[in-house]
């Protein structure tokens, strides 16, 4: 997450947004249950559908993925000279904070990527502003490309009130997931291989801290990352539990399972296995940092790879976070790359769907291997990448966490508020002002709050029903 | 000084004496204008306060919401906490550069300085600055291993080093500070435009009398420069309690809502958290906060004129 972003004085940005969506209170979001466009069951020729422009808003602006997403293109509009695809590529926070007054607008695009959860996705689905891809899933058979745990982020209820189930709005490109940089030199230095076991991983922080080497690299002023760290140190203590809970059902947030993660991110600190003031530091400067060898981990996700390896080089090792018993199967926070939608006012939804296959077949997933990119699905090449290079750990470990079905989603998707809750509650754990007990509390006042609102509007579908899985 | 005295007071004799002039073209001069604001600020204004009293995510139908989100402005420990910083930052915004700018008038009137234009334009530089640059450019400097930490340890205060914009009692008066070091400079080039204008004699005067610099300062320098610190408190109030940007780049109101102020707020809650209703009622409570103390500080400072 960039901070690229030049944002308009506020006040001026609330004149622009009251003044753009002047009429918009009235829009009752009744495209909500329309049904999905190119009811037919052929696969679609974009090749007939004369000069085509696709507007696509993205975020793929980091390195790799962005030479990636640029070949695709090109390779595109080779395939079909008639269609033009104009891309408008912003940072996570810019495309975030712009998407909803352009989809909302009087000409949005025709394809956006649209982030999973409560704010975002099921926000648009509820105002009828994506077009539903079940018809496309089936021509185009993503329903058997991805596996369903993948496929579920990516749906939202026909009601538009709760998403990990209902239909499909989205195919997302990439795979993402949180693991465990290691600086090899560093590690060596201090008697150390790479952890094969949580318990290998905290007695090797003990060591490295005794040796006078930062254990774990890491910057929390951007207040997300500390969501990544937290989101890690739950997952494994019940990830079944977390993902139930983060989908609407189960008892939600106040449990064992949070108050020992708080607890240990909160020992982490006090014992200076982080870096002393840790709120201080911005995320990417602890990533430099680390990259020049100050500290032993970095728990942030595959997304920094290509970044870290380019400083790095072969210093650099790779995995998700060491399961309890070696060879055990690992569990993790991630998931995929944001869904890439097809908006509901789009005039040419047959070549959005078209291009939206061609992102992320199995050509695709080799452009995205060829250019240090997780893809969602692996293709051949990921085949031939050396199982010992930093890359070949990164798809070792996503075959793994997939086979496994141990990719726990990010928490923020809970509820509308959980990003705000969460990440402002996480400083005060690591700052030592926020009990372990207190921080489960407030975690379950937003939970808890979202929850019955969701009941009351909808007692026709109790939004959280035992848990069936 | 006689005949000062005659031209000033003849317009207004002069337009007194004019009453069959067409006032209504008056209007038609100021109408380009007048559609502009209009359509800019006024017509987005009322819209504003319209969405105040409605609860709306941006997206689907909206609900009234009747005074809720204005009850909320005083029963949301967390809104009622921006508030509460945003008058804490004008002490750094508003009341410090004023009196620094003060302090560096009064000594700059006395003494002749070498290459003043120098000084004068590095001081103000802050000003040209975009207020993103200046937050980019902070933030390193406040950054544990920053500049200002490097200093401190350097010069043996290596206790007194924390993660400035990390910490829970330090990162509000850390940003505060940012905000002094950018309105010092319009301050002080305000008020040394100002001390030039105080007529010499008065000095003079002072001294024939036996006035100190503090004497001088406060019969003179200070009565001399009231318009000038009015306009530099209204703008520099202004400016601290519209602050959006450094914040938004220094610490994102964190941590945990130590540094929250309601401009950012209504970024916020209009652009992050789908609360577009709440997000207008801080707009419009930020708005009567803004008018308020403006119009108190013309009042206070400039006398009753208006």
């Amino acid at each position: 997450m960039g901070l690229s972003g030049r944002p308009l004085p506020a006040m001026l940005a609330a004149g622009a947004i009251l003044l753009a969506a002047a009429c918009v209170p009235g829009t009752d979001g009744s495209g909500a249950g329309a049904p999905g466009p190119g009811a037919g069951t052929g696969i679609p020729d974009p090749a007939t559908a004369g000069r085509v422009t696709l507007t696509v808003w993205d975020q793929e602006i980091r390195g790799g993925q962005n030479d990636e997403l640029e070949q695709l293109n090109r390779e595109f509009h080779r395939k079909y000279p008639n269609v033009r695809v104009k891309r408008v590529a912003r940072s996570f926070t810019d495309l975030k904070a712009t998407l909803k007054l352009a989809l909302s607008g009087a000409h949005p695009p025709d394809v956006v990527q649209a982030n999973q959860g409560y704010p975002d996705m099921v926000a648009f689905v509820q105002a009828g502003l994506l077009a539903p891809l079940d018809t496309y899933a089936g021509i185009y058979e993503w329903n058997t490309r991805y596996p369903a745990t993948l496929l579920n982020l990516n749906r939202v209820t026909a009601d538009g009130r709760r998403f990990g189930t209902g239909r499909l709005y989205g195919i997302s490109q990439t795979g993402e997931y949180l693991g465990l940089y290691y600086n090899k030199d560093v590690l060596a230095k201090a008697g150390l291989a790479p952890p094969r076991t949580w318990g290998d991983f905290t007695a090797s922080l003990r060591r490295l801290k005794d040796r006078g080497e930062l254990p774990v690299q890491f910057g929390n002023l951007d207040k997300y990352p500390a969501i990544h760290t937290f989101g890690v140190l739950q997952g494994r203590l019940g990830a079944a539990r977390v993902r139930d809970a983060i989908l609407g059902h189960g008892p939600g947030f106040d449990t064992a399972g949070t108050r020992t993660a708080a607890a240990t991110l909160a020992d982490w600190a006090d014992r200076g296995y982080l870096p002393k003031g840790a709120n201080g530091l911005g995320h990417e400067d602890a990533a430099k940092k680390f990259a020049s060898g100050e500290g032993g981990y970095l728990l942030t996700g595959t997304w920094q790879l290509a970044q870290l390896k380019k400083a790095m080089g072969d210093r650099l090792g790779f995995m998700p976070p060491p399961p309890a018993t070696a060879g055990a199967d690992p569990v993790t926070t991630g998931g995929q790359g944001l869904a890439w939608s097809v908006t509901a006012r789009s005039r040419h939804p047959e070549v959005a769907a078209a291009y939206l296959d061609f992102l992320t077949d199995r050509h695709a997933a080799d452009v995205m291997t060829a250019h240090g990119v997780l893809p969602a699905v692996a293709g051949e090449a990921a085949a031939s990448v050396p199982p010992d290079t930093v890359d070949g750990q990164m798809i070792a470990g996503w075959r793994r966490l997939s086979a496994a079905d141990g990719l726990v989603p990010y928490l923020d998707y809970a509820t509308p508020s959980f990003y705000d809750t969460l990440s402002e509650s996480l400083q005060g754990v690591i700052a030592g002002r926020l009990s372990p007990d207190r921080f489960a509390a407030v975690l379950q006042k937003d939970y808890g709050a979202f929850i019955r609102k969701q009941r009351r509007s909808a007692p026709s579908a109790p939004a959280a029903p035992a848990a069936t899985r | 000084m006689t005949r000062r005295r005659g031209h000033r007071t003849h317009p207004g004799r002069y337009r007194r004496r004019a009453p069959g002039e067409p006032r209504a073209v008056g209007y038609l001069y100021i109408l380009p204008a007048l559609a502009l604001y209009t359509a800019f600020l006024l017509y987005p204004f009322g819209q504003s306060v319209w969405l105040s009293f409605l609860h709306w995510d941006g997206l689907t139908r909206a609900t009234p919401a009747g005074l809720d989100n204005y009850r909320d402005l005083v029963t949301d420990p967390g809104l009622r906490a921006s508030f509460g910083h945003a008058l804490l930052l004008l002490v750094f915004y508003s009341a410090l550069p004023v009196a620094i700018g003060l302090l560096l008038a009064a000594v700059l009137a006395r003494t002749r300085v070498r290459g003043m234009a120098f000084f004068r334009t590095v001081l103000f530089l802050p000003q040209v600055l975009a207020l993103i640059v200046v937050g980019v450019a902070w933030r390193s400097i406040l950054a544990p291993d920053g500049l200002l930490n490097d200093t401190l340890r350097a010069v043996g205060l290596g206790s007194l080093a924390r993660p400035w914009l990390g910490d829970y009692d330090w990162a509000l008066p850390a940003v505060g500070l940012v905000g002094t070091w950018v309105g010092t400079g319009l301050c002080m080039v305000l008020f040394l435009a100002g001390v030039q204008r105080i007529p010499r004699e008065l000095y003079e005067a002072a001294r024939v009398d036996g006035a100190g610099p503090v004497r001088e300062f406060r019969t003179v320098t200070l009565p001399g420069l009231r318009p000038q610190i009015a306009v530099a408190l209204t703008l520099t109030i202004v400016a601290g309690l519209r602050n959006f940007d450094l914040i938004y780049i220094t610490t994102a109101g964190g941590p945990g809502n130590a540094t929250s102020v309601p401009a950012y707020e209504v970024y916020h809650r209009a652009f992050e958290t789908n609360q577009v209703g709440s997000a207008a009622a801080i707009g419009v409570a930020l708005t009567v906060v803004i008018l308020t103390l403006t119009v108190a500080v013309s009042r206070l400072v400039e006398g009753r004129r208006p």
